[in-house]
């Protein structure tokens, strides 16, 4: 008969498996050591450019700017929402000219550039002057604002009526047909069946298409319209500072992305019942 | 070896005269524009836009082969097992995603012009320094691109499945020939739709390098329209141009996904 006469004493784990070097690990090293140097540089650039004078300057004016990007893509994207559903719908619709209209609608607001289509509004619709204070609507066209807020909307609503299109027909069938055989009329059941559901789809493009416009409303700065961008380069015209570009691109960046999180937290909440 | 360098250009020249759209021996200019404003002679704006139409082309067809070879090693690095390699491909993309378009093409040229007149007064060079706009748009849209790219391909990758990769090791491959002849052709295919979006945005943006002075469609089209103050007629034949290059790879795409998909056409 044998039993253990002593308990084995206690031992240390067995040392864990060194990572090796390997070439990934050397480039990932690499590239963030890149990183890291490139922040510190442009840190030590805008600690040695640092000049309060010119912050007391110009920081009040790239307040008003974000304020001026943010007021014309909120408009903008907002009105472009009330217009995409005609469009939305006209796109769905079984007539074929109202379909091919709204077609064609989309297809040139979303192949051109939006510069091009702004140049189009804002220098090409300008040179129609006294035809335009004829009827009456010379002030509107005069200011570069209010052209980029009617490119803006035109344009968004032509993405968004694709974005709600695709959502609204992503809806399976049988969902209308349900609604249909509980005896829901047609406005209900889209309202309450059909749209909501549609919205869940539609949710992450809606983002990206805000992100886009964000993005995009930058070259309002060439017509004349200080938001952002143009108060940036207004500054850097005046300074030659590289580091007004530096400022402007953190701006951007924080926008994106406090948009980003939160709507991958609107993408988490309006889920919470398909998760299991 | 000049001498080579300058017959070769202009036998591209010759070439790109003889196939030119607009106004080549059958441009649509030259066919319908003669007498107008559109018309391919010193009278006229054809020919200025036509050059301008070429620019914009060409940016977009040099930069897609950057950003998409430089997209492909972003989105290996994205799916690495090193938390830095990682870590340092998020941030760009991050940050390349986040930026305004219009703000990376003005601080890759204003940035690039600093840093080489630096590196150069460093020599003692003490002369202006003018970074090509070509160069400059090339850079930074290839950037964005690349950025946007990473992503396509990354989803593409996930929809591999791991047998894949297993397969490609029980045949003996090692991992760059599993990649090119196994998943290379399956990520082409799944790929395919998002990167063509993706080409017509930066077919898109190219608009932007006229901001930088660089002749495309749109600069040209826009010196046209301040001086004959027709401004309304040349931003809308700008527009149209735009079309016609979308149109135009449109048809190409769907093209190429058939013929991506021609092994999958009997299922």
């Amino acid at each position: 008969m044998s039993h253990a006469e002593t308990m084995i004493p206690p031992q240390p784990a067995p040392p864990g498996i060194a990572r090796p070097f390997t070439a990934q690990r050397l480039i990932g090293n690499i590239a963030l050591g890149i990183w890291l140097a490139a922040s510190v540089g442009l840190f030590l650039l805008m600690v040695d450019g640092w000049d309060p004078e010119k912050f007391a300057k110009y920081g009040p004016s790239f307040i008003s700017g974000l304020g001026v990007t943010l007021g014309l893509v909120g408009a903008s994207i907002t009105l472009g929402a009330l217009l995409s559903l005609p469009i939305a719908f006209a796109r769905m619709s079984k007539n074929k000219i109202l379909g091919w209209a709204a077609y064609a609608y989309v297809y040139f607001f979303r192949g051109t550039p939006l510069i091009a289509q702004l140049f189009l509004v804002y220098y090409g619709l300008g040179s129609f002057r006294p035809q335009m204070e004829a009827i009456g609507l010379w002030w509107f066209f005069r200011d570069a604002w209010n052209c980029a807020l009617l490119t803006f909307t035109l344009n968004t609503a032509a993405y968004q009526a694709e974005i709600l299109r695709g959502a609204i027909q992503s809806v399976p069938r049988g969902q209308t047909e349900g609604a249909a055989a509980l005896g829901l009329p047609p406005r209900v059941a889209f309202f309450k069946v059909i749209l909501p559901q549609a919205l869940i789809v539609a949710l992450r493009p809606y983002g990206n298409e805000i992100i886009l416009m964000i993005k995009g409303s930058a070259i309002v700065a060439i017509v004349t319209v200080f938001d952002l961008m143009g108060e940036t380069r207004r500054a850097f015209s005046r300074t030659f500072d590289y580091q007004m570009y530096v400022w402007a691109a953190i701006l951007y960046l924080i926008m994106v992305e406090i948009l980003r999180n939160l709507w991958a937290w609107l993408e988490d909440r309006i889920t919470r019942h398909l998760k299991r | 070896m000049s001498g080579l360098f300058a017959a070769l250009s202009s036998a591209v020249a010759w070439l790109a005269s003889v196939i030119d759209p607009l106004c080549g021996p059958i441009g649509i200019f030259r066919l319908f524009g003669s007498g107008t404003l559109l018309a391919c002679d010193n009278a006229g704006w054809g020919d200025e836009i036509s050059y301008g139409f070429m620019i914009t082309a060409t940016l977009a067809i040099a930069t897609l082969p950057v950003g998409l070879v430089f997209g492909f090693f972003i989105a290996l690095a994205k799916q690495s097992e090193e938390r830095s390699l990682r870590l340092a491909s998020n941030i760009y993309t991050t940050i390349f995603r986040g930026l305004p378009e219009l703000l990376t093409l003005f601080i890759v040229y204003y940035g690039l012009q600093i840093l080489v007149q630096q590196f150069l007064a460093s020599f003692g060079y003490d002369g202006p320094v003018e970074i090509n706009a070509f160069v400059a748009g090339m850079i930074a849209l290839g950037v964005v691109f690349s950025a946007y790219c990473s992503e396509v391909l990354l989803s593409a990758f996930k929809a591999i499945p791991r047998g894949q990769y297993e397969a490609g090791d029980a045949l003996g491959f090692h991992r760059g020939k599993t990649m090119r002849l196994i998943i290379l052709p399956q990520l082409v295919r799944i790929a395919l739709p998002g990167l063509g979006n993706l080409w017509m945005a930066l077919l898109k943006d190219t608009a932007l390098v006229s901001v930088i002075g660089l002749p495309d469609i749109l600069r040209q089209t826009g010196v046209a329209a301040r001086v004959s103050k027709q401004a309304f007629e040349f931003f809308a034949v700008a527009c149209l141009l735009f079309l016609i290059l979308a149109m135009l790879s449109s048809i190409v795409f769907s093209a190429l996904e058939r013929w991506t998909k021609r092994s999958e056409a009997g299922r």
